[in-house]
Order: structure tokens, then C-alpha cells, then sequence
């Protein structure tokens, strides 16, 4: 136990910290903003996960967490927004209230459902499988509550962005899962994209509710 | 190590390959190519199997499934050589847009090959999330507004379905830590089996409703079967044949696997109710579903989610007869969507649009291409002789004995869909014949194979092969 658990325990809190506060940003640069700070807290976690379990292969999943989850995707977000001309977009999120509401309505149930099970689990893993849980599902809500795609892509990242984070507190998880992680997040990144240049090319929004005027079938 | 890397190495390589081709007519001949090799790979399989490694694994069960994925790859390869020539001059695409189908096509055969041979659940999900990803793409190829909405609802379920599979397998890994230890061995498939009946129960479960929510969203299991109508629809024909056939049979598979994890640890749920919960409900909504239906192939893709239901609900019921039945009717339905959508794809292509309206006639207008689909659709409504009807008896039957009433609704949920189906064949096929006429031109040798696999099935299963799915039926417990 002692110190080297707590800052554990405090960058994990942080990173759901991180995600309450991209739940209500409705600036997509703010957004964006978050989204790297996220991606930092990150790389922070997962490297204080390497000194504290000495696990040397950690540090070059925090390397990596840096360099594609804080720099890379956050920058290239930035770039898709405003080579859209959409960083003066205000999108509307929902009464932040609520939204605040069953953010913690999800932290609450998903402490109340981890910390029991894994009563027998490493100490470590604990916690901070309990809290990536947190910012899984409020990456959900913030995925839910946005009518714009590049909010969207906002909360999957920071969703994904949980699931780094279970995975470096899995003690002795090999390097390789985290390795193609990233990799198929970057992939996945490409894909989205190139598919926000062809909604903005087809329906010249990024706004979700332009592309619902399509759904299902059409007469 | 040949056949691992026939079918393994070969996609991997016609893919780049196929990235540097502009000529599309080498192109589609070297996607069938590949296809057949990885075809025969898999096949050899069935005499001789490498033995499992840190890497792969090749067992009974999955050997059913590399199978028929290979084949009905290659038969899909065969049909979308015929089906892109017509898509180039009707300009819905261009050449360039043609190289980079090609490439991708054997990318998602990779994927959903290396998801089917994987031995470590990590590398499993990265496969199914490959597969995923190459589908995206080829979902919105067509760049209309409806074909870009599709791929984004697809790519947004789909992620979030493969991020939860991704949570429920780091939990799997957890369970098995303090068990196993550090390192790859706790991601093992043989070595998680071998443990599992140590692992914390608890965490099992959790990790379970994790996987079943996550790869079942990519089953297509109501109520995460959103994307699955939209996606079928608006690609290209080709990949609505790959989407119902195979990609669906690979999340299935890796459900499947931990399912048998889950019931080789005592303590653990029993998987089964679940099972069967999801798969009554996705039978029995999408059977409603289908009589709403105006687009041809938005009909067939929410008759695979009923199917879909079915397999999981026979899957759900277990024991071997459950079991054998599950993997029979997952063969049969693969076979037959995929030639469903073969001729659904001539037939669109021929009329100009997929507006069930806006076609009839077909046995009299396009006598074969008619009757084909006749026999498909029979096939796929469950009715004698074709394979379906077997296998669905099977599911009846050996339900009815220990849970009449779950078989009962079951059987409603046969009947609502058949009715469905069988009230818009009868428009589709016959009475006055309606749109364009033109001759079709592609070749249906690929719908023939899958259709007289199906009737051999229906009318006589050869019993090596009874022994082989019966075999593979027993490891699923």
C-alpha cells in the first residue's frame, strides 16, 4: 500500500475528472482540449503503473499514450476542425444538469459493481479497473448526448482512453495487446477521418441530425 | 505451417498487391485467386493440423468455421468479379474506388480469418476489430449520403461494441491472474480453458455481460442490431453477402469460445438463459420487422438478425443436440444468405434500384435469375428440402423436450418470419413483371454451389461430416 498506490488511485480520479469535464464543454476546441489533457493524464497513469509494478514495458505503452492518445489524435482533430471551418460551432449537449447527474449516476454504479467482484484481484488493479470503468461509460453518455460527429468521435476516444487505462492496471498484460490497441485506434482514427471529410463534403455539416433525414427507408 | 500461412499470409499479400493494381479486371482475378488458395489452406486443415502455438490455434470448432469462411469467401470473390463490372459502367464507381475494394476485400478476409485461428484472446479482438474497420470502408464506398450515414452508424456501434468486448477480455485476463500469473499464458485459449475452473467466478460474469453485449452487438442480437439494416443496404452486394455470412459467424465464434470458459468454471452464470434470452428476442423482432420492409436488401439483412437469433437461442439451449443444431443452422444460413444476396445483387443491378416495389415478375422476366431466388428464399423460410429445415427441426425438437414453452415462441417467431418472407417472394417473383428487363449477364455458377450445398444438406447429411460438427459440438459443452 502507501504513496505509490495513491498517486495511482489520484491520476486514475483524474482522468474521470477529465471526462466529467469533457461531458460538458460545447466548444469543439475546448473539447479538443480536454480530449489532450485526457490523453495526458493518460500517459501519466500508465507510467506510474510502470514504476509501480516495475513493469519496463509499461513505460513504452505511456510513450506511446503520449505520443498518439495526447499529441497526434487531439492535433489532427484540431486540423480537421478547422480545415471544416467548424471550430465557432456551438453544439448543444443537453441540459448539463441531467447530464452531470447520470455521469455520476454511472461513476456510482460502476464502483458499486467492480470494487465487489474483484474483492480477490491485485490490490492495484483494483481500483483502477473500477474508475477506467467510470470513464468507459461516461464516454458512452458523452457519445449519447452529442449531435455532432466530431463529439462523437470525442467520446469514443476518451472511451478507448478507459480501456488504456484497465489495461496498463492488469498487472503483467503483454505489451503486444497494448501495442495493436494503439495501433487499431489510430486506424480506427484514419477511418474517421476520412468519413467526417465525406459527411462535410455530402451534407455540408458535421451535425448528426442532417444525416438522420436519411435513415431507414426512404419512399 | 503451409496451410496456416495459405490462409493467413496469402490475404495479406493480395492485399498489397491488389493496392498496386490499377487494371480491375487483373485485379478481380487476382482476388479469386487468393481466395482459392486460402480456400484450399483451410481445407487442409481438415487432414492436418499444425499443432496450437503462442499464436494460433486450430482445433474441431474452429475448423468448421475456417471452412466455411474461406469458401464462401472465394465463392463471394467469384460473384464480385461479375457484379463490379457493372457497378464501373453504370459509374456508381470508379476505377481507382476499384483497386482500393479489391485491397480491402482480402484485408477483411484476413481479419476474419486471423479472428477464426487466433489462440489469444487479445489477438482475437484485434482481428474482429480489423475485420470491422475494413467493412466500414467498403459499407461506404458508394459515397451517397445514404451509404456515408450507414458507415458512420456502423463504425460508431461497431466501435463501441468491439471497446466493450475489449473491457470484457482485459476482465477475463483479470479473472485469471491471480490463477495463471503474469504474461501472454493468461490470454491463452488453451491455458485459460485448462485453469478455468479456478478463476474467480464473479469476475467472470462481469466480463461475460462485457463480451456478450460487445461482440454481440457485431452477431447483430436485438436490441444492438441497429447498424446491421443500414450497413447490408447501402454497400456494395458483395459485402452484404460477406457481412451476413461470415463476419457475423466470426463474433459468434469468439461469443462461442467464452462461452466455454464460462461453463468449464463452476462458480460462474450459466451463459445459457442469457443465450437464449437475447436470441428469442432478436428472432421474434426481426421476424415482426420484415413485414415493414420496402428495400430488398434491408428484407434479407433483418432476416439474417432473425437467423442470427435462432443460431444463438440453439447455442444458448446447448447440450449436444443444441449444439450440432447450432453449427448445422449456422452453416445453412450462411450458405444460402450469401446466395440470396448473390441473386438480390443481380437483380438490383438489372432493375436500377432495390426498391422491392419496383420489381416482379422475376420467374417470368429472368427465368433463372427468378427461380434461384425462389429457392433461396424457400430455403431461408425454413421450408423441406433444403438444409434449413433440418437444422431448424433440430432446434424445435430438441428444445421442446426440456423448455416447450421457450420452443413454442420460437416457433412463432419461424412462423411470423416465414409468412414475411413468403408474402414478398410472392410479388418478387411472380404476378405481372415490373422494372427494367435487361439481360444479366454475370455468372450464377456461385448461387448454384451454395444452393445445391443446402439441398444436399436438406435431402442427405454424409455422415463423416455428421461425426465432424457432431465432434465440434461436444467441446462447446
Amino acid at each position: 500500500m502507501g504513496l505509490g498506490f495513491d498517486i495511482a488511485h489520484m491520476l486514475a480520479g483524474l482522468m474521470v475528472l477529465a471526462s466529467f469535464l469533457l461531458l460538458y464543454q460545447d466548444r469543439l476546441p475546448a473539447l479538443i482540449n480536454v480530449l489532450r489533457l485526457h490523453g495526458f493524464i493518460l500517459a501519466l497513469a500508465v507510467a506510474w503503473q510502470a514504476y509501480i509494478q516495475s513493469a519496463p514495458h509499461l513505460y513504452i505503452a505511456a510513450v506511446i499514450a503520449l505520443a498518439v492518445k495526447a499529441l497526434v489524435i487531439p492535433g489532427a482533430l484540431d486540423r480537421i476542425v478547422d480545415r471544416l471551418g467548424i471550430h465557432r460551432e456551438v453544439e448543444t449537449v443537453g441540459g448539463i444538469g441531467p447530464t452531470m447527474l447520470a455521469g455520476m449516476a454511472l461513476v456510482a454504479l460502476s464502483l458499486r459493481v467492480m470494487l465487489p467482484i474483484t474483492a480477490h484481484a491485485d490490490p492495484v488493479s483494483r481500483q483502477d479497473i473500477a474508475l477506467a470503468l467510470s470513464v468507459v461509460l461516461i464516454g458512452l453518455l458523452i457519445m449519447v448526448t452529442r449531435r455532432n460527429a466530431v463529439g462523437q468521435v470525442a467520446g469514443f476516444l476518451s472511451l478507448e482512453n478507459g480501456i488504456d487505462l484497465a489495461a496498463a492496471g492488469a498487472r503483467g498484460m503483454p505489451l503486444v495487446v497494448e501495442l495493436s490497441v494503439a495501433f487499431s485506434v489510430l486506424i480506427a482514427f484514419i477511418v474517421i477521418g476520412i468519413f467526417l471529410f465525406r459527411i462535410r463534403e455530402r451534407f455540408d455539416t458535421v451535425d448528426l441530425a442532417a444525416l438522420e433525414s436519411f435513415r431507414g427507408e426512404r419512399q | 505451417m503451409i496451410p496456416l500461412a495459405a490462409v493467413l499470409a496469402v490475404p495479406l499479400a493480395a492485399a498489397l498487391l491488389l493496392a498496386l493494381i490499377a487494371d480491375y479486371r487483373l485485379s478481380a482475378r487476382i482476388n479469386i485467386a487468393a481466395s482459392l488458395l486460402a480456400f484450399a489452406g483451410s481445407l487442409s486443415f481438415l487432414f492436418h493440423r499444425p499443432a496450437p502455438g503462442a499464436l494460433f490455434l486450430i482445433d474441431d470448432l474452429n475448423v468448421v468455421f475456417i471452412v466455411l469462411n474461406t469458401f464462401v469467401g472465394f465463392t463471394t470473390s467469384l460473384f464480385s468479379a461479375g457484379y463490379i463490372g457493372h457497378e464501373l459502367e453504370s459509374g456508381k464507381l470508379t476505377a481507382g474506388y476499384l483497386r482500393f475494394y479489391h485491397a480491402m476485400f482480402q484485408v477483411m478476409l484476413f481479419g476474419m480469418n486471423l479472428a477464426l485461428v487466433a489462440a489469444n484472446i487479445g489477438l482475437m479482438w484485434v482481428a474482429v476489430e480489423l475485420a470491422t474497420l475494413s467493412t466500414v470502408m467498403m459499407v461506404g464506398i458508394y459515397r451517397t449520403h445514404a451509404a456515408i450515414e450507414a458507415a458512420w452508424k456502423y463504425f460508431i456501434l461497431g466501435s463501441v461494441g468491439i471497446a466493450l468486448a475489449l473491457f470484457g477480455t482485459i476482465l477475463v485476463y483479470l479473472a485469471a491472474h491471480p490463477v495463471i500469473g503474469s504474461g501472454a499464458a493468461g490470454m491463452l485459449w488453451t491455458v485459460l480453458l485448462a485453469h478455468a475452473k479456478d478463476f474467480d467466478p464473479a469476475l467472470l460474469d462481469t466480463a461475460f455481460v462485457f463480451l456478450l453485449l460487445g461482440y454481440g452487438t457485431k452477431v447483430g442480437l436485438v436490441p444492438m442490431h441497429a447498424w446491421l439494416p443500414d450497413a447490408h443496404a447501402e454497400g456494395p452486394t458483395p459485402i452484404s453477402a460477406v457481412l451476413s455470412g461470415l463476419l457475423l459467424n466470426v463474433a459468434l465464434y469468439a461469443l462461442l469460445r467464452f462461452k466455454i470458459l464460462l461453463a468449464a468454471c463452476p462458480g460462474a452464470i450459466a451463459p445459457g438463459p442469457l443465450m437464449i434470452a437475447l436470441g428469442l428476442v432478436s428472432t421474434l423482432l426481426a421476424a415482426l420487422m420484415l413485414y415493414r420492409r420496402r428495400d430488398i436488401k434491408r428484407l434479407f439483412a433483418y432476416s439474417s438478425i432473425e437467423q442470427m437469433g435462432i443460431i444463438v437461442f440453439a447455442f444458448g439451449m446447448a447440450g449436444p443436440l443444441g449444439n450440432l443444431a447450432g453449427l448445422l443452422q449456422m452453416t445453412m444460413h450462411s450458405l444460402t444468405k450469401s446466395a440470396i444476396f448473390f441473386s438480390v445483387g443481380h437483380v438490383a443491378q438489372v432493375k436500377g434500384t432495390q426498391r422491392i416495389a419496383e420489381m416482379g415478375g422475376l420467374t417470368e422476366s429472368h427465368p433463372l435469375l427468378g427461380w434461384t431466388l425462389v429457392a433461396g428464399v424457400v430455403a431461408i423460410a425454413g421450408l423441406p428440402p433444403f438444409g434449413i429445415f433440418t437444422s431448424e427441426f433440430l432446434i424445435v425438437s430438441s428444445s421442446f423436450s426440456h423448455a416447450p414453452l421457450l420452443a413454442a415462441l420460437l416457433v412463432l417467431g419461424l412462423l411470423v418470419a416465414f409468412g414475411a418472407l413468403l408474402l414478398r417472394l410472392g410479388g418478387l417473383a411472380f404476378g405481372p413483371v415490373r422494372g427494367a428487363v435487361g439481360p444479366v449477364r454475370a455468372s450464377s455458377a456461385p448461387i448454384f454451389a451454395h444452393l445445391a450445398l443446402v439441398l444436399l444438406a436438406g435431402l442427405w447429411l454424409p455422415p463423416p461430416l455428421v461425426a465432424w460438427f457432431r465432434h465440434a459440438a461436444s467441446l462447446l459443452g
